[in-house]
C-alpha cells in the first residue's frame, strides 16, 4: 500500500487548501479548453458535445460510538451530495477530444459547497502518438490497492469513509505522450505541479501523531518549477501471455514527513514532501488458470540515503505477488502477498526518539478478494480484507450492491479496522470503523 | 480447433480410402457440419463490427439494457481471433473497453480497461460459466466454443419454419455448463436457427434461437458476397423465465482491421469512427 509507511507518525494537517486551488486550476484548464472546442465549429467538419453525468450521495456513519474530540461530523464521517457533469467536446477536423469531469459537492457534515474538478484534459491523437493535456488520473502496476509504481495521488479520506473507489485516485496536471508500436510501447507524464495525497485529519479520524501534542502546524509544498516537474516513464510490451512494464519516476514522497522545528523541544511542525526516485518492473498474464501478477519496486529517498532523517522517510524496496482465478459461475477470488523492506533500519533505529512509534523493517501485507455476483449482475457481493501479519493489523472492506435499474444503484459497505497497536497503519484507525450507504443516479 | 481441422481431414480422407465404419462417416459429417456453422456464425469475413443493443428481460418484463460495439478479426480462418467490445450503455459503465484474444486451443488472453480509474487489467474469467455482462449468453456462446470439444452426432434433417435443417446432438467431452446441446444448423448457410442447452439434471435449460437473418452485402462487381448474418437472436433460460434478446443495429465486415487495432492503446482511446 502505498502510504503504509508514510502514512507514520504524521499527517495531521489539513487539505483545506485544495479547493481554492482546485478553482483556480479549473479557471485555467476552461480557457485551455473552450477555444478548442469552438475551433470545431468553425471548421465544416461535424462536431459535437456529449453531456453526461451522475448524481451520487454518500453517507457514512461511525460505528464504534467514539468520537474524536472536535469532530466535525458527529456520528457521520461523511455526508456528502455531488453531482457530477461530464462533458465531452470532438470534432472529426482531428483525432482530438475535449473532456471535464467535475463535480459539485455539497458537504452535509460541514454544510459547505465545493467543486472538485476531476478531470479536464485534451486529448490529440497522430501518428503512433497519443497525448494527453490536462489534468487527469493515472495509473500504472498491477496491484490490487496496493501500489508500488503507482506513484500517483491517492485520497485516502475517500477510501476508508466510503466512497466509490473511483475517488481513491486524484488526477494529475500535466502532459502524458504515448508512443505504440509493435516493438514497445513508451508512456511519458510530466508533471509540473506537485498534488499530495489526501491524508485523514484528526477532524474526522482517530489517528496516531507522534507530535500530538503540537498544534502549530506547517505545510510546505514544492514550487512549480520547471526543476520540480516530476517525470515518470513506463516502458511496455506483451511477451509470450504476459504483459510487462518496466517504470521509472523521478519526483516526490506524496505523504508528507513531519520536520519539527527543534526535535529535541518541538514548538512547530511542518510538512514536506522530500524528493523520491522509483524504479520497477511489472508482469500480468494468463498463467495457472488465472491471472497472475508481479510487481517490484526500489524507492530511492534521495535526501536521506543514509536513513537518519526521521522526517524522511527511508529507502524501500517493494515486492508484490498477486493471483485471481474464478471458481465457480460469478465468483472470483484474488489474493496478494504484500512486503515492504527498509533501508538502513539501523540508522532509522538509532535516530528514532523515546516514545516515537517504531516501525519493522520488515512489513507485509496479505490481501484477499471475493466478489460474487447474482442476479444476473444485479447483485455484487464483494469483500476485500488487508491483514499485515508484520503489525497484527487488519482492514475489512464487505459491500453489497444492488442496481435497482440501469442508472439507479445502491450499495451498502464497510470499513473496519483492529490490530494490536495504535500506532500500526490499520491499528491507528480501529476507531474509525464505519458503515456506509452510497446512492448512485446515472444520466 | 487447427487440430480439430486436421482431425476432420483426415477422418474425411479415412472415410474415402474406405474401410471405415459409417458411423464414423457420420460422426465426421456432423463435425464437419458443425465446423462449418462455427465459420459461419462467428468467423464470416476477415473481420467484422457490429453494433449491438442486448435486452436482458426478468421473468416480469423488467428489461435492462446494454448498446455496445464490438470488432472481431481473424487472426486465420478457423483459428485465433481478437475481439474488441466498447460499452456505449448503461451510463455507469459506458467507455468501459473490453479485449479478448482468443485461442481455440488454450486459454484466452482478456483485458478490461476502466476509464473512471485510467484502469487495464487482466481478468480472470472462465468463458464456458462466466455470464456475458450479466446476459444469458455466457462468453462462449458470445465468441464461440472449439468444436473438438464436444462430440458431434447428426440425428436428423428436419424443417424448421420455412429452413431445411440439420440437427446436431453435441455432447461434452469434457465437463461444461451444459450436458447435452441440440442445434438446428440451416442447411443453405449454415447458420444455427436453433439451439436446446440441457443441464446437469439432463433437463432443458436455454434455448437459443435466431428470429432474424439478413444477406450482408461486401464488395461490388465480381468482388461482391454476401454473409448471411443473425440480425437478431434470443438466449432464453426456460427454468428461470430470464431471456436476453441481441439486435444487431449495424454491421459491416472485411472492413481492414489491422493486428494493431486490438491492442492497450485502442482499449484506452479507440478512434472515434469506431464507436461512433
Amino acid at each position: 500500500m502505498d502510504s503504509v509507511n508514510r502514512f507514520g507518525p504524521n499527517y495531521s494537517m489539513s487539505n483545506a487548501r485544495a479547493a481554492p486551488r482546485r478553482l483556480l486550476h479549473l479557471a485555467v484548464l476552461l480557457s485551455v479548453v473552450f477555444p478548442t472546442a469552438a475551433f470545431g465549429q468553425e471548421a465544416e467538419d461535424e462536431w459535437g458535445v456529449d453531456v453526461r453525468g451522475f448524481a451520487l450521495g454518500t453517507y457514512s456513519g461511525r460505528t464504534t460510538g467514539h468520537l474524536p474530540s472536535g469532530s466535525e461530523g458527529r456520528a457521520l464521517l461523511l455526508g456528502e451530495e455531488r453531482l457530477r457533469l461530464d462533458l465531452t467536446g470532438w470534432t472529426d477536423a482531428a483525432e482530438a477530444e475535449v473532456r471535464i469531469k467535475l463535480d459539485g459537492i455539497h458537504d452535509s457534515v460541514a454544510d459547505d459547497v465545493d467543486l472538485d474538478l476531476r478531470e479536464a484534459y485534451l486529448d490529440y491523437t497522430t501518428g503512433d502518438l497519443d497525448f494527453r493535456l490536462g489534468r487527469q488520473i493515472a495509473t500504472w502496476g498491477v496491484g490490487d490497492l496496493l501500489f508500488i509504481n503507482d506513484v500517483f495521488p491517492k485520497d485516502w479520506v475517500s477510501f476508508f469513509s466510503g466512497r466509490p473507489l473511483e475517488y481513491l485516485k486524484i488526477g494529475v496536471d500535466g502532459l502524458r505522450a504515448r508512443y505504440s508500436s509493435n516493438l514497445l510501447n513508451a508512456e511519458l507524464l510530466a508533471v509540473p505541479r506537485f498534488e499530495p495525497d489526501t491524508m485523514p485529519t484528526p477532524k474526522r479520524f482517530f489517528l496516531h501523531d507522534d507530535y500530538g501534542s503540537v498544534t502549530n502546524r506547517g505545510e510546505d509544498l514544492p514550487d512549480t518549477t520547471l526543476g520540480n516537474t516530476e517525470i515518470g516513464l513506463r516502458l511496455y510490451r506483451k511477451f509470450g501471455s504476459f504483459d510487462l512494464s518496466a517504470y521509472a519516476y523521478r519526483g516526490r514522497w506524496r505523504s508528507p514527513g513531519q520536520r519539527p522545528d527543534d526535535p529535541n523541544n518541538p514548538t512547530r511542525v511542518t510538512s514536506i514532501y522530500p524528493p523520491l526516485s522509483v524504479y520497477g518492473l511489472s508482469a500480468q498474464g494468463q498463467a495457472l488458470g488465472g491471472v497472475l501478477s508481479l510487481e517490484g519496486g526500489y524507492y530511492d529517498s534521495r535526501d536521506d540515503r543514509d536513513g537518519d532523517d526521521l522526517a524522511i522517510p527511508n529507502s524501500q524496496v517493494r515486492l508484490l505477488a498477486g493471483y485471481q482465478k474464478q471458481l465457480w459461475k460469478d465468483f472470483t477470488l484474488g489474493a496478494q502477498y504484500y512486503a515492504e523492506i527498509m533501508s538502513d533500519f539501523d540508522a532509522y533505529e538509532r535516530s528514532l526518539p523515546a516514545g516515537f512509534a517504531h516501525k519493522e523493517r520488515y512489513r507485509d501485507i496479505v490481501t484477499v478478494r471475493l466478489t460474487q455476483f447474482l442476479q444476473h449482475e444485479t447483485w455484487k457481493l464483494s469483500l476485500f480484507a488487508f491483514y499485515g501479519p508484520a503489525e497484527n493489523d487488519y482492514l475489512l472492506r464487505p459491500q453489497v450492491s444492488y442496481k435497482v435499474t440501469d442508472s439507479l444503484s445502491v450499495a451498502l459497505g464497510g470499513n473496519l479496522f483492529g490490530g494490536d497497536d495504535r500506532t500500526t497503519f490499520f491499528g491507528q484507525f480501529d476507531q474509525d470503523d464505519n458503515a456506509y450507504i452510497n446512492l448512485r443516479y446515472d444520466f | 480447433m487447427k487440430s480439430a481441422v486436421t482431425r476432420v481431414a483426415m477422418t474425411l480422407v479415412l472415410g474415402f480410402v474406405g474401410g471405415v465404419h459409417s458411423a464414423d462417416a457420420q460422426a465426421a459429417s456432423a463435425e464437419e457440419i458443425m465446423e462449418r456453422s462455427q465459420r459461419a456464425f462467428h468467423y464470416a469475413g476477415n473481420d467484422a463490427k457490429g453494433r449491438l443493443t442486448m435486452e436482458l428481460i426478468d421473468r416480469n418484463g423488467g428489461k435492462r439494457v446494454r448498446v455496445l460495439t464490438m470488432l472481431r478479426r481473424n487472426q486465420e480462418t478457423g483459428g485465433d481471433q481478437k475481439y474488441f467490445m466498447y460499452f456505449h450503455e448503461p451510463g455507469d459503465v459506458r467507455r468501459l473497453t473490453f479485449m479478448v484474444w482468443k485461442y481455440p486451443a488454450r486459454e484466452d488472453d482478456r483485458w478490461i480497461f476502466v476509464p473512471a480509474v485510467d484502469l487495464i487489467r487482466r481478468i480472470a474469467a472462465e468463458d464456458k460459466y462466466s455470464s456475458f455482462v450479466g446476459s444469458d449468453f455466457s462468453y462462449e456462446d458470445v465468441s464461440g466454443r472449439d468444436v473438438a470439444e464436444d462430440s458431434h452426432t447428426l440425428v436428423r434433417e428436419e424443417q424448421l419454419g420455412v429452413r431445411n435443417s440439420f440437427v446436431i446432438e453435441s455432447v461434452p467431452r469434457e465437463a461444461a455448463a451444459f450436458t447435452k446441446r441440440v442445434s438446428w444448423i440451416d442447411k443453405e448457410n449454415f447458420l444455427p436457427l436453433k439451439e436446446e442447452y440441457y443441464d446437469a439434471q439432463n433437463e432443458l435449460q436455454r434455448v437459443f434461437t435466431a428470429d432474424s437473418i439478413e444477406d450482408i452485402p461486401v464488395g461490388e462487381g465480381d468482388d461482391r458476397r454476401v454473409y448471411p448474418t443473425i440480425m437478431k437472436r434470443t438466449m432464453r433460460n426456460v427454468k428461470t423465465g430470464h431471456r436476453t434478446e441481441v439486435t444487431v443495429n449495424s454491421v459491416a465486415y472485411d472492413l481492414g482491421l489491422k493486428d494493431a487495432d486490438f491492442s492497450e492503446r485502442r482499449m484506452r482511446r479507440p478512434p472515434r469512427t469506431w464507436i461512433r
